[in-house]
């Protein structure tokens, strides 16, 4: 054979590794083909790929190695200068991708791992999120369940319903095995097991409040973890029964005394109720966080609403306490009244009975008095009259006494004169006096107002008592009285602390002291001598008489007058001074309420009762002039008379206080003469009260009385003390017609 | 007789006087009225009326004597009659006073006579009466005694 310029293989060719080589080359050819292929389908497919170039490239790479390998399948045998020629080509154009492959894989590989490690980062991110929104969810849902407890719980303000009510939420919530609630028991030494979940009549257990555990969730204000063998949370009476995890919080039992203003509960509650709440055992259970937050809420919650429903019941309680009291009150009341009633109705009848009686015997025995009787008899009479008259006078006194216990007593209150009150009194007391031979003196201080305002009857009463019993227990000596307005500095009085009389602008305290000399009263005996009814031991006392109730009623009388009465004495044989003050009124003083203001007598006294009233009568008949004049001399007037009524106009002048005048004559017209007085007369205090005498028992008369101007209108005839009211009242008040 | 069956007397014969209408309350009330500033009131007053009565009884007989009966008149002096008697007590005689005035207004003279000779029957016995009584008074007075009330 002749060499040729063709390239000749080195080796002889080997069939079989030339074969194998040709199969390799081959499938490669082929895998680096489909490689591409796939890698365009499942580009294709995923439309976010982002690296699309470099699949392009990484396509093109392996498609010219492919197409290198196949190109290589010619080089094998004899192959012409275009196979040569196109393998280069191919060779190049690999090597030119490959190379710029390399190049650009050394960009992106990076990015590709950190891909990787977003990726990485963002699933531990979904995983936290996840984690978180679990919690959410389980907080939301324990406070869904703590508002729906505490709805449950504060839905109802009966006890009982919210602790079982508590217990049930709380079981269903938390899925628990059972839950229990141990309330301290009255005497704060025990825990008593009170309710359970699900023992429908939990039986008597108590258990002692020291335990160490009970103390150590007492004293925590969370949930404490407790040992499932404590006493308290083995409830269930089978003995193999071991519960789940065990849980223990406090419940504060507040009362209503814990709550002050300023000390909030935290620091003064004492008392605890403890709630137990149980896993179930069979579960892997295990106290979770915010499972222990529920229960700390609910404790409180359940706290707030039994003090609430503590609060209503003792409220409730004391309502219908104070409902019962009321209605036993209203019946005590109407009972009373009942009796006050009662008891005026008798005293009513028994004042009228008694003073019927009284009435006849004092009026019989007087007039008896009169008639002619022999020196026994006589004295038979006189000793009647003398005990029915003081008979008259215990009765009278028992019945003022009983009216001022029950207050129904008041004062009249009107202007007097207190000089002539005093002198009324020595006159009074002047002739069993002078019986006795005692010597009587009275000593008016001279700043002692002549008018006061007070109760002129009562006080006339006191001081006569006083004295009467000064004349009474005195044998002989001397008796003083003597009266004064009381200074502030005086007013004190050792035996008297409570009294702080004020003197003021319009009142006046008058002290008035009785001194006797007569057989005293030992110091022990002075307490009661104010003291109804009670008599002091003495004999000589007792026979000198009296009921004991004088000093009692004096004494009430001085009260009313807001005054103080009291009696000092040395001992027995020593005499005796009774002292008391009172509050009197001042009167006003107006000049026209002097002019008018004549000192009132008790009718039973002396005739002057007007002493010196300048009075004019005119009347046309003679024997009733006279008549009239008689009256009113008789009552101490100065009299003068007219017969006509140019006479009376004549002589009337201004200081004529009264004018009475006939004006039932028929032709003479009295009524012109009222009328030409005023005109005469015109300022209102000058002029003299014009009264009408009449007999004429007709309205018309009246009127026309009243017509004119008169004062006044009096019936004919008028009798000495039907006289001696109208002028008292006339001069007080300056009008008064009659009921006609 | 003595003081006492003097006394005794008096008082029975004041309370007839009562009882049979003659005196009434005023009298009482005169008698009030007599105390020893004014001792003879009572009999000064008594004295007075029967002047006057006898005065107004003859002006009431002239009245009615005449031609022409002024009844205005006549009613003027009943009407003081009536007071005079009223204020003394005479009760008796008041009461004529007032049936007299009926008359008078009714203007019957038949009825005005009738009644005058009723009331001057009425007064000459009331005078008597008094003027017993004061005697009987003056008796007591006279004997040492007071007079009872």
């Amino acid at each position: 054979m002749d060499s040729c310029n063709c390239i000749e293989p080195h080796w002889p060719p080997d069939d079989l590794l030339m074969k194998y080589q040709y199969i390799s080359d081959f499938f490669i050819a082929l895998a680096y083909f489909s490689i591409p292929l796939e890698l365009i389908y499942f580009v294709k497919k995923s439309a976010v790929f982002p690296y699309r170039w470099v699949l392009v490239q990484f396509g093109a790479f392996i498609v010219l190695c492919g197409a290198t390998h196949l190109i290589n399948l010619w080089t094998f045998t004899l192959h012409s200068r275009t196979v040569a020629m196109v393998m280069t080509t191919a060779k190049l154009f690999t090597a030119v991708v490959s190379c710029v492959t390399a190049l650009m894989l050394v960009h992106i590989i990076p990015d590709l791992l950190s891909v990787k490690t977003r990726e990485l980062f963002l699933k531990n991110k979904a995983a936290e999120l996840d984690r978180e929104m679990g919690l959410i969810r389980t907080q939301e849902e324990t406070g869904r369940h703590v508002r729906m407890l505490t709805h449950e719980i504060r839905s109802t303000l009966d006890r009982h319903t919210i602790l079982k009510t508590t217990l049930v939420e709380l079981g269903r919530t938390l899925a628990l095995e059972e839950c229990a609630l141990w309330m301290p028991t009255r005497t704060g030494l025990e825990l008593h097991l009170s309710y359970t979940l699900h023992q429908q009549n939990p039986v008597g257990y108590t258990v002692p409040i020291h335990l160490p555990v009970i103390n150590q969730v007492f004293s925590s204000s969370h949930v404490v973890k407790i040992s499932p063998n404590c006493p308290v949370a083995r409830i269930n009476s089978s003995v193999k029964y071991i519960p789940g995890e065990v849980v223990a919080v406090r419940v504060p039992l507040l009362h209503l005394s814990n709550f002050q203003i300023n000390d909030w509960p935290e620091l003064s509650t004492k008392r605890y109720a403890l709630m137990v709440l149980m896993l179930p055992s069979d579960s892997a259970r295990q106290w979770h966080f915010h499972e222990l937050e529920l229960v700390e809420v609910v404790a409180d919650q359940v706290a707030v609403a039994l003090s609430h429903a503590a609060i209503l019941e003792e409220s409730m309680r004391a309502r219908d306490l104070l409902m019962e009291q009321n209605v036993a009150l209203d019946l005590a009341r109407r009972e009373a009244e009942t009796a006050i009633r009662a008891r005026n109705d008798f005293l009513a009848v028994m004042n009228h009975e008694m003073r019927t009686p009284m009435h006849a015997i004092i009026a019989l025995s007087s007039l008896l008095q009169e008639t002619e009787l022999t020196p026994e008899q006589r004295l038979m009479v006189e000793t009647i009259l003398k005990s029915s008259n003081l008979l008259s006078t215990l009765i009278n006194d028992v019945l003022d006494l009983s009216r001022m216990e029950d207050g129904s007593l008041q004062l009249d209150l009107e202007t007097f004169n207190l000089y002539a009150v005093f002198k009324e009194v020595l006159n009074l007391i002047k002739p069993i006096a002078s019986v006795k031979k005692l010597h009587v003196s009275l000593n008016l201080a001279p700043d002692l107002p002549e008018y006061a305002i007070g109760d002129e009857k009562r006080l006339m009463q006191t001081i006569l008592n006083v004295v009467g019993n000064a004349v009474k227990f005195s044998k002989d000596g001397s008796i003083s009285i003597s009266a004064f307005v009381a200074k502030a500095e005086l007013l004190r009085d050792s035996r008297a602390p409570e009294f702080f009389p004020v003197p003021g602008d319009n009142h006046f305290y008058l002290h008035v002291q009785v001194k006797d000399s007569g057989i005293g009263v030992s110091p022990q005996d002075i307490p009661k001598l104010f003291t109804k009814f009670a008599q002091t031991q003495s004999t000589a006392i007792r026979n000198s008489g009296g009921s004991g109730l004088g000093l009692a009623i004096c004494k009430r009388f001085v009260n009313l007058m807001e005054g103080h009465i009291w009696i000092e004495s040395e001992g027995l044989g020593k005499g005796c001074t009774a002292i008391f003050m009172v509050k009197l009124g001042i009167p006003e003083r107006l000049n026209e309420s002097k002019l008018a203001f004549m000192p009132k007598v008790p009718p039973n006294l002396g005739p002057t009762a007007f002493p010196g009233l300048k009075v004019l009568v005119m009347d046309e008949n003679g024997v009733s002039r006279k008549v009239t004049k008689g009256l009113l001399v008789h009552l101490g007037c100065d009299v003068t008379m007219v017969s006509s009524s140019e006479e009376c106009l004549r002589v009337v002048s201004n200081e004529h206080k009264v004018v009475f005048m006939d004006v039932c004559a028929p032709g003479m017209d009295g009524y012109e003469i009222a009328i030409h007085m005023h005109e005469k007369f015109t300022r209102r205090h000058e002029r003299p009260i014009i009264v009408a005498l009449t007999g004429n028992t007709d309205k018309v008369t009246k009127e026309n009385c009243m017509r004119v101007g008169m004062d006044g209108v009096i019936l004919k005839p008028v009798s000495l003390d039907k006289m001696r009211s109208v002028l008292s009242d006339l001069l007080e008040h300056r009008v008064l017609f009659e009921a006609i | 007789m003595d003081l006492v069956q003097l006394q005794r007397q008096l008082v029975d014969y004041r309370t007839s006087l009562y009882h049979e209408g003659f005196l009434d309350e005023q009298f009482t009330q005169l008698k009030e009225l007599q105390d020893e500033n004014n001792p003879d009131f009572v009999v000064e007053v008594v004295s007075l009326f029967f002047e006057d009565s006898e005065r107004l009884l003859n002006e009431l007989s002239k009245a009615l004597e005449q031609q022409v009966i002024d009844f205005k008149r006549i009613d003027a002096h009943v009407h003081q009659f009536k007071g005079s008697s009223s204020s003394i007590g005479a009760q008796r005689v008041q009461k004529l006073c007032i049936v007299f005035r009926n008359f008078c207004e009714a203007q019957n003279v038949e009825g005005c006579l009738k009644c005058l000779q009723q009331v001057k029957h009425e007064y000459s016995i009331v005078k008597t009466k008094l003027e017993s009584m004061f005697q009987l008074e003056r008796q007591i007075l006279n004997a040492g005694g007071s007079v009872p009330v």
